[in-house]
């Protein structure tokens, strides 16, 4: 689904009234959950919506975009915690009001979250986070049910993509008539995967108005201390609101086994063990265990089936309830039926099937590689060039820290490079020039602190922006730099340079990503310079906002001489030819999948490579 | 207990994997509508994020009367479709052992990965192993060059729909579903040379299946000649220290970075395993200081 396209749409529809119509009529049709999520958010009335891109998380705020701007505002923050802000001041404001992010967004917003826990709401608060269980595209898989019972809110856990839409309808109802903030938590496989799903009309929403009401809503000490106790109150009642039917659903069956599981894997649970006696919840915190302990009571043996951390499992524990779970099923990794079945044969409930011998096959590695042009290619033949020690971040160029470019030393978490490199000079060990590598968004969303901070403290660093013009890793979302809102309308620019220059920082150069020698040339000012320098490496991304494709360049085979200089960068369109120099392959270019940046033909040694002769 | 006394009928799987960019969640959507159509329910998977960056692609496609997971068990695809030779690979063992169809281009998109290892006379590391053993060790389905079919009708990019043409062959769906589908999903202006693409997938499969297995085998492109073996070599890096001025030029331009400059400011080799003995540092020495040879590794006689 292409939802950008699909707001393009939107925005072309000159009847608004059939539009209108068509968004209120109850249909059924196959969505991802993200689709869901969102629908499910416009149907609850949702007014104000903001986040930050993340995979698996980032088409939600795409989706809710969709929606006519008179019924939702929707927008791209700097980053999680701002959107969380934002959400939280249209609480404030008395609408209905949603944040989205993945799993370790909530990291970077969990400040305010802590607070909100304790103020409550306004208007309905609903936090969608999505997971990524198997680490498919994150840098960890740190399981958000934690979260909700570190910070005590409610987590409602939708199985397939109606329950995405049902519950996030239902999170509003349930964060305002407890007053708490409610966190919907995803995982990808669920963001992702596309089943049907009947759709409701919008409920339009009266505005509450603000709540004059200081005790309540400026959280200092003696307001603190009130709330504490509300908290836990609170928690016993959603418990207890949690105990029902619709909620804590239990599906009669064969009573020698009795499965309790949440969210995805309620599917992988009724795919391999379709006849069990199940209770599927909607929530794993906070656990409405009356209901729990009269199911366990019923069936011979109880297992519960949860991805990721025993969070279900060490509740019953403590509340003396005997369950089977991480003893049978992994704690690491995504669930699917094979392991999930595998945990329940392990636990001699299902009888072992000899599989057959598996075919041997030799698939060829493929990693995901930065892209035929990708402008972030020269930054990292340069800092190799340089041999910096290089403190790189989130974005499509972590790719660089693998074979060929081979050039980032360290990621973290978003913003962490500047900071990582402000420490490494610090600490005095290093003989290299210390460089930190960001991308543009990620800049805006986290590096501009630890820029004030490496000026500040004197720190002794070259910093790379890597200025792409878009937040490419999550599909081409617009961000404060690009100059466009997330229905693409016309905004303020923020300017790099000015930027970079309020910080402090005295030596700036802006440099076209594209010309080799000017990258290398400022690299190595800025590695002499003493102080903080920046560099910033500008040329738009190749694949959005538009995918950009020049024309192509080829190998004069006569020239080539096989040195593999080109292969360094690790561009996709190069490879090798059937000609051989030497023992060594000679160079042939894909002229397909070329776009015609020039990178390799800048560093051929040979000056063998160039424009394909029309 | 029996885990697969399931009341309603088993959902039927497919598979559908290739590489970023080739169009495989295109497919798969194709498909999730056609199977709409019949009335069923249908769940298709995929995982975003990477799917740009020229890594594997892969869509799990599950429908019947009633879908649980959403991802396909290992060993229960019941048709493996394959937009690219490896990567049917990779997940050939998802497929059913018993009756799974295994439908694969034979196209090949060789990954920068496979070009790695540099040393005198390496070979690629793409998969050696090639549709003609393969297709005998699966025993049946189709392996087909779908770009070569989609370039005869003068659309190299409509290999998918020659793809959905085989694979309209290995499912019950009406022709006319998939005909109809299709025109809605492909933009107009490439409607007939996707229907013409369709149709030819089809035909392809009408005429394969009338030639026995062993018959075709002989068709398939068989494993590469394996590469004329290159007499081992040592490779000696030498240097005249009086000639070298330290410009640093081999040094900033050796493709392997395994070139110094020492504390007299002489280049010096750091690292002789790393040297692949390209002589790009013989070649560019403005003083001809350099001296890359590669000699013959001799065997000892018995």
């Amino acid at each position: 689904m292409d939802a950008k396209a699909r707001i393009r749409e939107q925005d072309d529809t000159d009847d608004a009234g059939a539009a209108r119509a068509a968004l209120d009529t109850v249909a059924t049709r196959p969505m991802i959950g993200n689709e869901a999520i969102a629908r499910g958010a416009w149907e609850a009335g949702v007014k104000v919506a903001a986040a930050y891109p993340g995979t698996p998380s980032t088409e939600i705020m795409e989706f809710v975009g969709i929606f006519p701007a008179g019924d939702i505002k929707a927008q791209w923050s700097t980053n999680e915690k701002v959107a969380m802000d934002v959400a939280i001041g249209a609480s404030f404001a008395g609408v209905r009001a949603m944040t989205a992010m993945k799993h370790v967004g909530l990291n970077v917003a969990s400040d305010p979250l802590m607070s909100q826990a304790y103020i409550g709401v306004n208007g309905g608060l609903v936090i969608v986070v999505c997971d990524d269980p198997g680490i498919h595209s994150s840098q960890n898989e740190q399981d958000t049910r934690m979260f909700a019972r570190f910070a005590q809110v409610p987590v409602l856990e939708p199985s397939d993509a109606q329950e995405a839409l049902d519950y996030t309808r239902w999170a509003f109802e349930i964060s305002e008539r407890f007053d708490t903030p409610v966190i919907v938590r995803s995982t990808t496989r669920l963001s992702h995967t596309r089943s049907p799903v009947t759709t409701g009309p919008r409920v339009a929403r009266e505005p509450l108005g603000f709540n004059e009401d200081p005790v309540k809503n400026v959280i200092i000490p003696a307001h603190a201390r009130l709330a504490h106790p509300r908290v836990l109150e609170r928690e016993a009642k959603l418990a207890a609101y949690f105990d029902d039917p619709e909620f804590t659903r239990w599906e009669e069956g064969d009573t020698s086994v009795g499965v309790i599981t949440v969210s995805t894997s309620y599917a992988y649970v009724k795919e391999v063990l379709p006849d069990a006696a199940t209770l599927k919840l909607a929530s794993s915190y906070p656990l409405a265990l009356d209901r729990i302990r009269a199911f366990c009571d019923s069936v011979d043996r109880v297992f519960v089936v949860e991805e990721l951390e025993p969070v279900i499992e060490t509740a019953l524990h403590a509340a003396g309830i005997a369950a089977e779970g991480k003893a049978w099923f992994p704690r690491v990794g995504e669930f699917s039926p094979e392991n999930v079945r595998e945990g329940f044969r392990k636990a001699g409930v299902l009888e072992a099937v000899a599989a057959p011998e598996p075919w041997a096959v030799t698939p060829t590695m493929r990693p995901p590689v930065l892209c035929s042009g990708c402008p972030h290619t020269t930054s990292y033949m340069a800092v190799r060039a340089v041999e910096g020690r290089v403190a790189g971040d989130i974005g499509c160029y972590t790719l660089a820290a693998v074979d060929p470019l081979k050039a980032i030393d360290t990621c973290v978490s978003m913003g962490s490079s500047i900071g990582n490199a402000v420490g490494l000079y610090k600490a005095g060990q290093e003989t290299r020039p210390i460089i930190a590598t960001i991308g543009d968004s990620t800049f805006l969303h986290g590096g501009i602190p630890p820029l004030i901070d490496a000026v500040y403290n004197n720190a002794n660093i070259t910093v790379m922006i890597l200025d792409n013009h878009i937040v490419a890793m999550t599909g081409g979302q617009d961000h404060p730099g690009t100059g466009k809102t997330l229905r693409g309308d016309e905004t303020h620019r923020i300017d790099f340079e000015e930027m970079v220059r309020a910080c402090g920082v005295k030596s700036v150069r802006t440099v076209d990503s594209y010309d080799v020698a000017s990258v290398y040339q400022a690299l190595r000012e800025a590695i002499e310079y003493r102080g903080v320098a920046v560099v910033i490496s500008n040329r738009p991304c190749v694949l959005d906002p538009v995918k950009l494709k020049g024309s192509p360049l080829q190998v004069r085979a006569d020239g080539c001489t096989a040195c593999q200089s080109c292969m360094n960068l690790g561009c996709p369109s190069l490879g090798w030819s059937d000609e051989m120099l030497d023992g060594f392959h000679k160079i042939t270019i894909d002229e397909s999948s070329c776009i015609g940046c020039t990178l390799c033909a800048q560093i051929c040694p040979s000056d063998c490579i160039r424009p394909v002769a029309n | 207990m029996d885990g697969s006394s399931e009341k309603a009928p088993a959902p039927r799987n497919v598979l559908i994997v290739g590489v970023g960019g080739q169009g495989v969640i295109l497919v798969s959507k194709v498909l999730a509508l056609i199977c709409q159509r019949q009335g069923l329910e249908v769940k298709q998977s995929e995982v975003h994020g990477m799917a740009k960056r020229g890594g594997g692609v892969f869509s799990h496609v599950r429908f019947g009367p009633k879908v649980w997971s959403p991802t396909i068990p290992q060993g229960e695809a019941d048709v493996l479709l394959a937009m690219e030779w490896s990567e049917g690979l990779r997940w050939l063992n998802h497929m059913r052992r018993d009756g799974g169809t295994f439908i694969a281009d034979t196209r090949r998109i060789i990954p920068p990965f496979a070009f790695r290892s540099r040393k005198h006379g390496s070979q690629s590391a793409y998969s050696s192993q090639a549709p003609r053993e393969v297709m005998e060790m699966v025993g049946s389905g189709y392996a087909l060059d779908a770009s070569k079919i989609a370039a005869d009708l003068g659309e190299k990019r409509a290999a998918n729909t020659v793809l959905l043409g085989v694979l309209s062959m290995a499912l019950e769906f009406p022709v006319e579903d998939w005909r109809e589908v299709i025109a809605e999903t492909v933009p107009a202006k490439a409607l007939e040379v996707n229907r013409l693409a369709f149709e030819a997938g089809r035909d392809w499969v009408e005429t394969t299946r009338a030639i026995p297995l062993a018959e075709r085998l002989k068709d398939l492109p068989g494993r590469e000649a394996e590469a004329e073996t290159l007499a081992p070599v040592d490779i000696r890096f030498e240097i005249t220290a009086e000639w070298c001025k330290g410009c640093d030029i081999c040094v900033k331009m050796c493709p392997e970075r395994c070139l110094r400059l020492n504390d007299r400011l002489v280049a010096e080799l750091t690292d002789a395993q790393a040297c692949t003995g390209c002589r790009i540092c013989e070649w560019l020495c403005p003083d001809f200081a350099i001296r890359v040879q590669r000699v013959p590794v001799l065997e000892p006689v018995a």
